[in-house]
């Protein structure tokens, strides 16, 4: 898994000592982090595996990008007989565990591109988390009959 | 007496023979066998380059009919990607009496272009089909589907759709026969499309 070079971990949001102190989530890292592209400027969706090697358990609150006018956090609901998609507020990363975002669940809808984006390009998105700490994460284009980064 | 029990015994392994026999055909299908529990194939929409299309167009060919919409962008590319996986699986031999068809319940949005590069780029043998309000509303009724167009974000105007998850599969004479559902794997596609091309072949 050629995952180091994707990832670009940065306390971006420079939390006061004792927040940090407090519930920082210390060496979360995320795996796997791709993007299925659409054609015609389609609402996207970005995937990633968040693993919290820390005893201290955290959420996922929010991504932002210069990439796209919106990014939310959205999961699926598959049954027998319908699929919907609704907003979610957060994403549960559990301590000494890790969050899946994967299709046909949570995942980071990508909407209004600000430049069109192709297979092969990175896209760097900011994941906040609930301790106010964020990282930044480079997410790989894949092409749209992607079934994920291949290891 | 002895000529008796041989008789008997016989009688035994041929009625177990023949109850495998009935067994295996009532099981053969991995998928949920809907076999006239829904009309035939019915439609009088248009294809993703414009052109009318009816269910004569795709007639000797295994049909696998989904419900979708191209501003999905998370479980409507699932389907198309397990469909793709499910055509490579097959080999083109097979794949060529297969048409997979992504009917759009996003009238608003999903005009020909847009319909037209979105199944493409999952699949260049995939075929978008859209159709009046009302030729839409009357197939979604025949095959018990549904969709429902989501309250817009009042920001953007952006909405979601909830629709029907499951795939409609159609023998190659047009009658429904199996419907996979989101637990079925694509392995079991693979095998009851196979089944169904060789009623074709």
């Amino acid at each position: 898994m050629k995952l180091a070079p994707c990832l670009v971990a940065l306390l971006l949001a420079a939390p006061g000592p004792r927040l940090l102190a407090a519930a920082a989530p210390a060496n979360v890292r995320v795996e796997h982090a791709w993007i299925r592209w659409l054609p015609a400027g389609l609402p996207n969706a970005g995937y990633a595996v968040i693993v919290n090697p820390g005893d201290t358990a955290t959420q996922l609150t929010g991504v932002s990008t210069p990439a796209f006018a919106d990014a939310m956090l959205m999961r699926s609901r598959l049954d027998q007989d319908d699929s919907s998609m609704v907003a979610v507020t957060h994403i549960d990363v559990p301590a000494r565990g890790s969050a899946t975002l994967a299709p046909g669940g949570y995942h980071i809808m990508l909407s209004h591109a600000t430049r069109p984006i192709k297979p092969g390009d990175k896209v760097p998105l900011t994941l906040h988390f609930g301790t106010g700490s964020a990282l930044q994460v480079v997410f790989s284009v894949l092409p749209a009959n992607a079934s994920g980064p291949s290891d | 007496m002895l000529q008796l029990s041989s008789l008997a015994r016989w009688c035994v392994v041929a009625c177990a023979v023949l109850a495998m026999a009935a067994c295996a055909t009532h099981s053969q299908w991995q998928l949920d066998d809907v076999a006239g529990h829904m009309p035939d194939l019915k439609f009088q929409l248009t294809n993703d380059l414009g052109q009318p299309v009816t269910a004569a167009t795709y007639r000797g060919k295994v049909v696998m009919l989904y419900f979708g919409y191209t501003h999905c962008p998370d479980v409507c590319p699932l389907t198309m990607v397990n469909l793709h996986t499910v055509l490579q699986r097959l080999g083109p031999q097979a794949a060529s009496h297969v048409q997979v068809l992504f009917v759009t319940v996003d009238l608003a949005r999903d005009s020909v272009p847009i319909l037209h590069q979105y199944v493409t780029a999952f699949d260049p043998r995939f075929q978008g089909l859209r159709g009046s309000p009302a030729a839409l509303s009357e197939m979604v009724k025949r095959y018990r589907a549904l969709y429902q167009i989501e309250k817009p974000v009042p920001a953007n105007g952006d909405y979601e759709v909830t629709h029907s998850s499951a795939i409609y599969i159609f023998g190659p004479h047009g009658h429904i026969r199996l419907l996979a559902t989101p637990g079925a794997t694509t392995e079991a596609m693979v095998h009851d499309v196979r089944l169904l091309v060789g009623e074709a072949t």
